[in-house]
C-alpha cells in the first residue's frame, strides 16, 4: 500500500515536471508582461512537430532534437511577439484573449496542413524506453529522465534569474518599468528576451510531451491548455516557484485521483483547484 | 448584345436546373476539430471509389457537397443536412463520422425522404432513425459482443478487466463485450472509464497491473490516445503472457502501432477492416487510396466511405438512376459484395451492415508490426438490431 503510494508520488511527479516546462512560460509572460496568451501551447506544438521532422525525415537522435526544439519555440514565440503581440500588450485582457485563440485556431489548421491530421510519434532512444523494477512496481525510465530533466531547467532557471546581469535586468524591467527606463534597461528587448524563453521552454516541453501524451495537430488548444492554465492560476501568476509547486501538485492529485479513485476520472484536479485558489485567490505564491 | 449575354445566363440557368443529369450526394462531415482526422480518411475512401469506378453512374454525373460541422455537433449536422436537401438540392445524404450528428441527421433523411448512407456512426440504434438509411461501416455489439463470446470460448479466457472511454461507445463496447463475456462463462474482475480528454494513462494502467487480471479489455477512440495508452502498458511493464491485451481496431490502428514499437506484440483484436490485409482487392484499394490521399494508408473510416460510395452506385444501377428514397432503398436491401475488407451484406430487414469479423494478432511480420487475422467469423449481424427485431416480432 504504502510502496504504492510511493509509485504514485514518482509517477505524479514526473507528469507535473512535465507540466511546469509547459506552463512556466505562460505564468511568466502573463504574470510580468500583463499578457494573456491562450496560444502558448502553439510553441508546444511548434516544438513536437519540430521534434517529430527533424527525427523521422532527417534522421536526428531524440536528444539532439531536444536543444532544437527548444530554439523553434523560442524563434515561433519571437516572431509571433514582435509581429503581433507587441501591438497589444496596452489592449484589454479580451482582445488579447481573442487575438492569441484566433492565432492558435490558425496554427492547428497550418499543422494539419503540413503534418496531416494523424498523431504524430518520435521515438526516443531504447535506453530511455522500458522500466526497471525496484520492489514489484515499476518505474518508466522515460519519466526518471523527465523528471531529471525539469529539475535541471527549474535551476537554471532561478539560476539565471536570480544570479545574472541578464535576470537582473528582466526583473527591474518587470517590477517598475519607468524606473528601469530611466537607468537605460532596453525593456522591450527585456521582454522579447523573456518571450522568448517562455516559448522555448514551451517547446521543449512540447517535444518532450510527445512520448507521453502523443502530439496531434489539435494539441494547442487541447485539455493540455486547460491543464496549463490551472498550473498558471494555481501557482499565482508569475511565480516561477509557484509554478512548479503548482504543476507538482497537481500532476501529483491528478495519478493519484486516476489511481485509488478511477470513477472520479479526471475531476480531482479541478477540486483542488477550487479549493486552493478558495485558500489563496492570488494562487499559491501570487503577489498581485 | 449585353441581351444576349442574359438570355444565355438565363438560359443556363434553366439548362442547368432541368438537366437532371447529376445525383447530388451531401456530406455533413467533422472536417475540422478534432475529428478531422477520421473526416478526411473517410472523404478519401469515398474519393477512391470515384476516382477507381468512374464519376458516372446508370447515366448520371455523381457530385460530392462537403460541409463542415466542426464535431459532436447534432444540431449543426441537422441543420446542414437541411441546407443540403433545401438548398443544394442534393439526392442523397451521406457520411457521417459521429454517433449524436447521424441521429439528428436520421430525421432529416426520414422527414425529406432522402436515401441516407452512414458510413461510419458506429452505435447501433442510428440505423433505426430513418427507414431510408443503410450503414456501410461496423456497429460496436457487432464486433465487441462478437469479441467477447470469442474470448470466453475459443480464446479460452476466464477473467477480464475491462478499460474504456468515458462516452457513448465507450460505454456500449464495456456493455457489449461484458455480456456476452459473463454469457459464455467468463467473469469481469473490475472495470474503469478513462475520461474522453486523458493525455496520461500511467495510473490506469499501474491499477490495472496491481489487480492482476487475466486479461485486460481496452476500447478507447483513435488519434493520439492508443498510442498513449500503450506506451504507459510497455513502461508499467505489462506482460502480455500473463495478461492477455485485448481491444478494438483503434487500439493497434497505424499510427498507434508505429509509436508503440515492439510493446504492441501480441495485443489480440476484433475489426473488420485492416490495411495490411493480404487480399488482392483490397492491395489495388490502398495503393489507390496512397495516391488520393498522399501517400497515407487507409483506415476503418475509409473503408466505410468507399463502400458507402459502392452500395450508391450499385444502388443507383438497379434504380436505373432514380433516386426516390423508396426505389433507393428498396434496391440497396439485400445488396451484397465483395469488398477490400472482405464479403458484405447489407440486411434485408435491418438495413445493417453484415460481414465477416475478424480476430487479430499484432505481430512481426518482415521486420514490420501487422495484425495477423488468425480466427474469422463469417458474416455476423449486428446482435442489437436482431434483439430489436425480435422485440418487435413479440410486441
Amino acid at each position: 500500500m504504502l510502496w504504492s503510494a510511493v509509485g504514485v508520488l514518482f509517477d505524479g511527479f514526473a507528469y507535473g515536471m512535465l507540466l511546469f516546462l509547459l506552463s512556466v512560460g505562460l505564468s511568466v509572460t502573463l504574470g510580468m508582461m500583463n499578457f494573456v496568451n491562450l496560444a502558448h501551447c502553439t510553441f508546444a506544438a511548434v516544438g513536437g512537430y519540430c521534434t517529430v521532422t527533424v527525427v523521422n525525415r532527417l534522421g536526428w537522435p531524440f536528444l539532439a532534437a531536444l536543444p532544437l526544439a527548444f530554439v523553434a519555440g523560442a524563434a515561433a514565440s519571437v516572431l509571433l511577439e514582435r509581429l503581433l503581440f507587441r501591438r497589444l500588450y496596452r489592449a484589454t485582457d479580451l482582445d488579447q484573449c481573442l487575438v492569441t485563440i484566433g492565432v492558435a485556431f490558425m496554427s492547428i489548421a497550418a499543422f494539419a496542413w503540413f503534418y496531416s491530421t494523424e498523431p504524430q510519434s518520435a521515438r526516443p532512444p531504447e535506453y530511455l524506453l522500458g522500466s526497471f523494477e525496484l520492489m514489484g512496481r515499476n518505474f518508466g525510465v522515460y519519466r526518471i529522465f523527465l523528471a531529471v530533466t525539469g529539475l535541471v531547467i527549474t535551476g537554471l532557471l532561478v539560476y539565471s534569474l536570480e544570479q545574472t546581469r541578464f535576470g537582473a535586468r528582466i526583473r527591474a524591467a518587470v517590477d517598475n518599468q519607468r524606473m528601469a527606463r530611466g537607468l537605460g534597461i532596453d525593456v522591450d528587448r527585456a521582454f522579447l528576451y523573456t518571450f522568448g524563453l517562455g516559448g522555448g521552454l514551451a517547446g521543449l516541453g512540447g517535444a518532450l510531451s510527445i512520448e507521453v501524451i502523443g502530439l496531434e495537430s489539435t494539441l494547442p488548444l487541447s485539455v493540455i491548455l486547460v491543464y496549463v492554465l490551472i498550473v498558471v492560476a494555481v501557482g499565482g501568476l508569475g511565480s516561477i516557484r509557484g509554478s512548479l509547486v503548482a504543476a507538482i501538485v497537481l500532476g501529483i492529485t491528478d495519478t493519484a485521483g486516476k489511481y485509488y479513485f478511477p470513477w472520479l476520472g479526471a475531476f480531482l484536479i479541478y477540486l483542488v483547484m477550487v479549493a486552493l485558489l478558495m485558500w489563496r485567490p492570488l494562487g499559491l505564491f501570487g503577489k498581485r | 448584345m449585353k441581351k444576349l449575354l442574359v438570355a444565355t445566363a438565363i438560359a443556363a440557368a434553366f439548362g442547368s436546373a432541368h438537366a437532371q443529369q447529376t445525383v447530388k450526394i451531401g456530406m455533413p462531415l467533422t472536417l475540422s476539430g478534432q475529428f478531422a482526422d477520421a473526416a478526411s480518411q473517410m472523404l478519401n475512401g469515398a474519393k477512391t471509389y470515384m476516382k477507381m469506378h468512374g464519376d458516372t453512374v446508370a447515366g448520371k454525373k455523381i457530385e460530392l457537397i462537403t460541409k463542415d460541422v466542426g464535431g459532436p455537433a447534432p444540431d449543426v449536422a441537422k441543420r446542414l443536412s437541411q441546407e443540403l436537401v433545401v438548398r443544394d438540392n442534393v439526392d442523397i445524404l451521406a457520411g457521417y463520422v459521429l454517433t449524436p450528428n447521424a441521429m439528428a441527421a436520421g430525421d432529416v433523411s426520414a422527414e425529406a425522404k432522402k436515401f441516407m448512407v452512414v458510413m461510419n456512426a458506429a452505435t447501433s440504434v442510428v440505423i433505426t432513425k430513418s427507414p431510408y438509411m443503410i450503414r456501410t461501416s461496423v456497429t460496436l455489439p457487432q464486433v465487441m459482443e462478437t469479441f467477447g463470446t470469442w474470448a470466453a470460448t475459443k480464446g479460452k479466457i476466464k477473467q477480464s478487466y475491462t478499460m474504456v472511454t468515458d462516452y457513448g461507445p465507450g460505454h456500449d463496447s464495456e456493455n457489449a463485450f461484458t455480456s456476452a463475456f459473463k454469457a459464455a462463462g467468463g467473469n469481469i474482475a473490475g472495470s474503469v472509464r478513462f475520461p474522453v480528454a486523458n493525455p496520461d494513462f500511467s495510473a490506469f494502467v499501474q491499477r490495472a497491473k496491481d489487480i492482476g487480471p487475466e486479461s485486460i479489455f481496452i476500447f478507447i477512440p483513435g488519434g493520439a490516445q492508443p498510442a498513449a495508452l500503450g506506451k504507459a502498458m510497455a513502461e508499467r511493464g505489462i506482460d502480455k503472457q500473463k495478461t492477455k491485451v485485448l481491444g478494438s481496431g483503434e487500439t493497434t490502428a497505424e499510427a498507434a502501432l508505429k509509436s508503440m514499437g515492439d510493446t504492441a506484440l501480441d495485443i489480440i483484436t476484433a475489426w473488420h477492416y485492416d490495411y495490411m490485409s493480404a487480399n488482392p482487392l483490397n492491395q489495388k484499394f490502398v495503393k489507390e487510396y496512397n495516391a488520393v490521399s498522399g501517400g497515407r494508408n487507409p483506415d476503418f473510416f475509409s473503408i466505410g466511405g468507399y463502400d458507402g460510395m459502392h452500395a450508391i452506385y450499385e444502388t443507383l444501377k438497379k434504380t436505373k438512376g432514380n433516386t426516390d428514397a423508396e426505389a433507393m432503398i428498396g434496391a440497396a436491401k439485400g445488396l451484397k459484395w465483395e469488398s477490400p475488407r472482405g464479403p458484405m451484406m447489407i440486411d434485408p430487414e435491418t438495413r445493417d451492415v453484415v460481414q465477416n469479423v475478424y480476430i487479430r494478432r499484432v505481430q512481426k511480420v518482415k521486420g514490420e508490426l501487422v495484425n495477423v487475422v488468425f480466427d474469422t467469423i463469417p458474416m455476423v449481424k449486428d446482435p442489437a438490431g436482431e434483439r430489436r427485431k425480435q422485440g418487435a416480432a413479440k410486441k
